[in-house]
């Protein structure tokens, strides 16, 4: 895309340009580059002898049924992050829809999670789930449910869980809002006519109506869940109790700079770019229809 | 059931009072889960230690707000780091000013060079600042942390803050208005005689004034709430953000101070919510123009 009318020069938009391209070779080509090349290489912590393997560091991981566990967490994890976190915010968001007084202070309080950092938001439910004096601890005790996220992994998957929904309700919200709000009344208001109850309607047509929206909030939740939950990991669990909660982007630090398997982690690094260069594209393909509403 | 349907405002749809009640009741409890960890961090910051592992704690404020707070800004907790958290406020906003100026800055003369020129390579411009869509820092965290590394700019601002300045969501934002301003604009500033640089800095700036409050508001708070890199990056107290020094304060060995802690939590999430609350607008605006 450019424009009919543009301006002759032949180095001003280099020079324009230079500082953005320099970032992206130096701080992200470069290092991508070397994470595929180290990827094949196997290399001790101190640099001190390398030796090129081929594919091994991917057998290893793939053999290695820590890593097929840690998939298998993220997967879950994912999952809850994105149905539960969906499923809630549709729900305020057809009620703050819905009402005529008050909306905009709900909105407001709504979206203020965003704008917490997600290491703030795991110290703020760890402190709610604390083992020996948190209140919700204590709610649990009282109910029945000895409630200990240090050693039982639901406990800590459903810790991470919380806080990792609880973060991103503001984003989903504001954008099923939107979406709601750009529904034509005279479809409901003829549905109305016709008779048709208020679930009903919601279901038929209010429901699909918001599908793109829909699909491209659940891109961004897995998309979130993968990458932008590792603070909340490192804050409350770190990965346990065992590997009950170390999702891959966790496991790429772990081993990276705690375990200093330099070419494992290089590996995974590889296989987390692959996931995002396939989300990305779904995403991308999608984005004509998501426009329309969102 | 609650799944209800779009705002029942004209006389064609019937109102339901009693669907609104339950609609401003779920709302109410969205509001108390939103709003719950908060007040009790809050709470946390006001009392003593003591006061607050005795099982359960208390769930309301104590009187220990002023000892607390004035402790964390000034010396820092004792236990895990004991850097003071009113300079950690400063190195955050630091970090959080430098990176959304630093990307809009530099989306801007990019979307200005992509729009506004014509010039070989350019489509593999468009793609080189497209795909760092898809390599989020997560995903090559040890070989930036190397090159960072060997150019010494551990535990320094340029360190911190140049490898997250690229921003392709900026740049398409940007490209994408520019590409709605009228033609007439740069006919009429060529007859003027402004040269390009003009024409950016008289017309294309004002006119963009919207678009950049909006992604301000979103890359300040994404440059506050950077953990990951910080994390790695800086290695010296003097450079800790306030995440980090959270971070700190709860891997202690020891007890864990969490009356400090909760009241270090408190001024870290303050900033960020100040800036959505008050800018909300804006904030919104970016928020769905960003994804765009």
């Amino acid at each position: 895309m450019e424009k009919r009318v543009t301006f002759l020069h032949l180095q001003l938009p280099w020079l324009l340009l230079a500082p953005q391209i320099g970032i992206v070779l130096v701080f992200f080509f470069w290092p991508a580059g070397q994470a595929l090349y180290q990827s094949l290489l196997l290399e001790d912590a101190f640099g001190a002898s390398r030796e090129f393997v081929g594919l091994d560091n991917f057998k290893a991981l793939w053999n290695d049924p820590t890593y097929l566990g840690s998939f298998k967490t993220t997967a879950f994890f994912s999952t809850l992050v994105a149905v539960i976190g969906l499923s809630l915010s549709l729900l305020l968001a057809v009620c703050a829809n819905r009402i005529l007084r008050g909306a905009n202070f709900y909105k407001t309080l709504l979206i203020t999670p965003y704008a917490v950092a997600p290491v703030v938001a795991a110290v703020l439910w760890m402190f709610l789930f604390n083992s020996s004096f948190g209140v919700l601890t204590h709610v649990l005790r009282i109910v029945g449910v000895d409630w200990n996220y240090a050693l039982n992994g639901t406990h800590a998957m459903s810790l991470i869980v919380t806080a990792a929904v609880w973060k991103q309700i503001s984003y989903n919200f504001l954008f099923f809002l939107a979406g709601l709000q750009s529904i034509p009344r005279s479809l409901i208001e003829a549905a109305s006519i016709d008779g048709a109850s208020p679930l009903r309607r919601f279901w038929t047509m209010t429901f699909p109506l918001l599908t793109p929206t829909t699909f491209f909030l659940l891109v961004i939740n897995i998309v979130y869940a993968f990458f932008d939950t590792f603070a909340i990991v490192d804050a409350t669990t770190h990965g346990g109790p065992g590997k009950d909660t170390a999702i891959l982007v966790y496991r790429v630090y772990y081993d990276g700079f705690k375990a200093q398997d330099l070419g494992g982690s290089a590996a995974q690094s590889v296989i987390l770019m692959a996931i995002v260069v396939v989300l990305t594209f779904v995403q991308f393909r999608y984005v004509e229809k998501k426009v329309n509403y969102a | 059931m609650s799944m209800k349907n779009k705002p029942i405002r004209s006389g064609m749809v019937e109102r339901q009072p009693m669907l609104d009640l339950l609609a401003h009741a779920i709302l109410i409890v969205g509001l108390v889960v939103v709003a719950l960890p908060i007040w009790i961090t809050f709470v946390g910051s006001t009392h003593t230690l003591d006061a607050i592992i005795a099982s359960p704690m208390p769930i309301w404020p104590g009187g220990e707000f002023l000892a607390n707070y004035s402790q964390v800004l000034g010396e820092g907790g004792t236990s895990g780091t004991r850097a003071p958290v009113g300079r950690m406020l400063g190195v955050s906003l630091t970090i959080a000013l430098l990176i959304a100026t630093g990307k809009i800055i530099l989306a801007l003369i990019s979307a200005f060079a992509l729009v506004y020129f014509r010039f070989r390579f350019k489509q593999v411009v468009f793609w080189l600042i497209f795909i760092t869509l898809m390599l989020p820092v997560e995903v090559r965290i040890s070989p930036t942390y190397k090159i960072v590394s060997d150019l010494g700019m551990l535990n320094s601002y340029a360190g911190l803050t140049l490898p997250l300045l690229a921003s392709a969501t900026a740049t398409f934002l940007f490209r994408q208005f520019f590409m709605t301003v009228p033609d007439e604009l740069v006919e009429a500033a060529r007859i003027d005689g402004a040269g390009p640089m003009r024409f950016f800095w008289d017309v294309l700036l004002p006119l963009s004034k919207t678009n950049i409050a909006a992604l301000f508001v979103i890359m300040f708070i994404y440059g506050w709430n950077q953990y990951l890199w910080p994390l790695l990056v800086s290695t010296e107290e003097k450079y800790y953000p306030i995440v980090i020094g959270i971070k700190q304060m709860i891997a202690a060995e020891s007890q864990i101070e969490w009356q400090l802690v909760m009241a270090t939590a408190m001024l870290a999430l303050i900033p960020p919510v100040l800036v959505v609350v008050l800018m909300q607008r804006w904030f919104v605006k970016g928020l769905v123009d960003a994804e765009k």
